[in-house]
């Protein structure tokens, strides 16, 4: 393989690492408090608000069954109004982001709902306000789940930024689609597909470790 | 006392005066539930529950006071009303002079705090070592990081763990883990611990030393305890008052001595049986029949102190008998002597039918209930 083509994959690497961190980060920074409160926000609950839990609920559904590739296309307005444009890899953070902050969400709602309840009766027995015991109790208790929770978002992510090349984003799926399907190239293919396999490796043994080292539950001598 | 409670934070200060019932016991209440009932309404299909109905009674300041009753009696429910988890449907709770249940949000949560809990589950932070699980409620009241430590350190000496600090309580066993919501519940330095069957996960032997110390913190702090149970041996080794209920109501209460050696309520005779235990030997109660026989086997009540001493002696010197002694259990519950006793009156060598029929006139003159169980060959 030329050194051209090297640093191709090089480049779509970089832009892939880019566009899923970034759009992890948003999405986390939304789909965290998203998913906290969907999970704790139900009748009886914690933040108990029933009707806005079942509206957020139906969007979070919506914007999930949504496939992707009509997403990243149907928010083109949107898209430009955030970034600028609408094309390039920074304009496709937007969808990305949008993707994964409900799927983040019903991970962390998911995680958070693992929590023993007992625990919440415990914290409010000893006068925990709501706020206390989502960062003292809620939070720090199913820190393992949010963890692994993260890590499958950031796998899910690499995969959706592979559709981004339609609207010029770049990045590894785009080069495989460009240079290995389009130009007959199988060799870039296949070095597209190592080396996305190799970031997923990555990513979920990484995810696996810290989730395991700040596992309590577990834990013997 | 009530100089204290004046001085405490302006917004927990109850304008509305506490309607006083008994008048000369009042000022030594800890808790009172005033005319409390609590019922759950009906959701989803599920039909309402009165929970609880026409409780009205106080806990002496100071005191260890049991809550005893079967699965769904509404202890969890009572519990719960003192330290503001619930609400009562009608009535009110007054804790140490305030009115738990009209207050609401900070208030309340300031309230709480001078109120500990510990539970059947323990309800440790798995993710918190026993020093940081401990630290946690003071870490919520808002305490200074040194303040804390020092606490935690004097709190972990308490319940006799210091070198449990920095495990995880993974790591600990459960009468360990129960010594951590202990030492936990005491941060704040509260002047009620409530316990919701917080030995009912122990093996008997821990659940002995568990209660141990909960004797000694109140003995030692002052600490009021209000234990609620299903099993009469956490009553008869700790609490020094007794409450039984029943379907959401109090059915009796007082000292454990007088209610435990006059029990009425079929519930709370039920309770003492576990300890008295009515049920005889097998061996025994497999050689009762009902035709006559050499001996009648009655069974003699024994209720309060040393009450049981010399009945044996006595049988047989005032009524020239050769007593003898099939079965017997007594055991001790608030200082009283509670239990039965079964004795063999031998009929064919002492005039018949006559002997037992003396033994039991005899018996109830002296004011030992007792029954006739059949004969022995």
């Amino acid at each position: 393989m030329s050194p051209e083509l090297i640093n191709l994959i090089i480049q779509a690497t970089f832009e892939s690492l880019y566009m899923v961190g970034i759009a992890a980060l948003l999405g986390t920074a939304f789909g965290l408090p998203l998913g906290v409160f969907l999970a704790t926000s139900r009748k009886g609950e914690l933040f108990a608000a029933p009707t806005v839990n079942r509206v957020l609920g139906i969007v979070v559904n919506a914007t999930r069954s949504t496939p992707f590739i009509i997403l990243v296309v149907a928010i083109i307005p949107f898209t430009r109004l955030i970034a600028g444009t609408s094309i390039g890899s920074t304009a496709a953070i937007v969808p990305l982001t949008i993707a994964s902050a409900p799927f983040i969400a019903r991970l962390v709602e998911a995680a958070i709902r693992e929590v023993d309840g007992g625990l919440i009766e415990t914290a409010s027995s000893f006068g925990a306000s709501p706020i206390q015991i989502v960062f003292k109790v809620l939070i720090p208790e199913a820190l393992p789940g949010l963890l692994l929770a993260l890590t499958l978002a950031v796998v899910s992510l690499l995969g959706y930024s592979a559709m981004v090349g339609a609207v010029g984003g770049g990045g590894l799926g785009d080069l495989g689609i460009r240079y290995g399907y389009q130009r007959f190239m199988p060799e870039m293919m296949l070095a597209v597909v190592v080396v996305l396999i190799a970031l997923v490796q990555l990513v979920q043994s990484a995810g696996d470790y810290l989730a395991r080292r700040v596992n309590r539950r577990l834990r013997h001598r | 006392m009530k100089a204290v409670s004046m001085n405490a934070h302006p917004s927990l200060v109850i304008g509305e005066p506490v309607e006083i019932r008994d008048a000369p016991a009042e000022p030594e209440a800890m808790v009172r539930f005033a005319d409390i009932s609590k019922t759950y309404p009906a959701y989803r299909g599920k039909p309402g529950v009165n929970a609880l109905q026409g409780i009205d009674f106080a806990i002496a300041r100071g005191s260890i006071t049991g809550v005893i009753g079967r699965s769904g009696a509404g202890k969890s429910s009572l519990v719960r009303l003192i330290n503001g988890l619930e609400k009562p449907t009608t009535g009110r709770v007054v804790v140490n002079n305030r009115d738990i249940s009209a207050l609401t949000g900070r208030d309340l949560r300031l309230a709480q705090r001078s109120i500990g809990m510990i539970f059947q589950h323990f309800n440790l932070l798995s993710s918190r070592t026993a020093a940081n699980n401990i630290a946690l409620p003071l870490e919520i009241a808002g305490w200074s990081k040194a303040d804390i430590k020092a606490r935690v350190t004097e709190l972990l000496a308490l319940v006799g763990i210091a070198d449990k600090h920095d495990r995880y309580p993974s790591e600990l066993s459960g009468g360990q883990k129960q010594r951590v919501g202990i030492a936990r519940a005491l941060a704040t330095r509260p002047s009620v611990l409530l316990s919701d069957e917080a030995t009912s996960a122990l093996d008997p032997q821990t659940t002995r030393a568990i209660l141990d110390l909960l004797a000694n913190i109140n003995r030692e702090l002052g600490v009021t305890i209000v234990l609620i149970t299903h099993e009469m041996s956490v009553v008869r080794q700790l609490a020094k008052e007794v409450v039984v209920l029943d379907a959401g109501r109090v059915v009796e209460s007082g000292h454990v001595a007088d209610i435990f050696t006059q029990p009425e309520h079929p519930i709370t005779q039920s309770f003492l049986a576990e300890v008295t235990g009515d049920s005889l030997p097998v061996s025994l109660a497999s050689r009762i029949v009902q035709e006559p026989g050499s001996h009648a086997v009655i069974r003699v009540q024994v209720r309060g102190a040393g009450a049981g001493d010399t009945l044996i002696a006595r049988l047989a010197r005032e009524l020239g008998l050769d007593v003898s002694l099939l079965s017997a259990r007594i055991d001790e519950i608030g200082g009283q002597h509670v239990g039965s006793l079964v004795l063999g009156i031998p009929l064919s060598i002492s005039g018949g039918e006559d002997a037992a029929t003396r033994t039991l006139a005899w018996l109830s003159q002296h004011q030992f209930p007792a029954e006739r169980l059949g004969y022995v060959a």
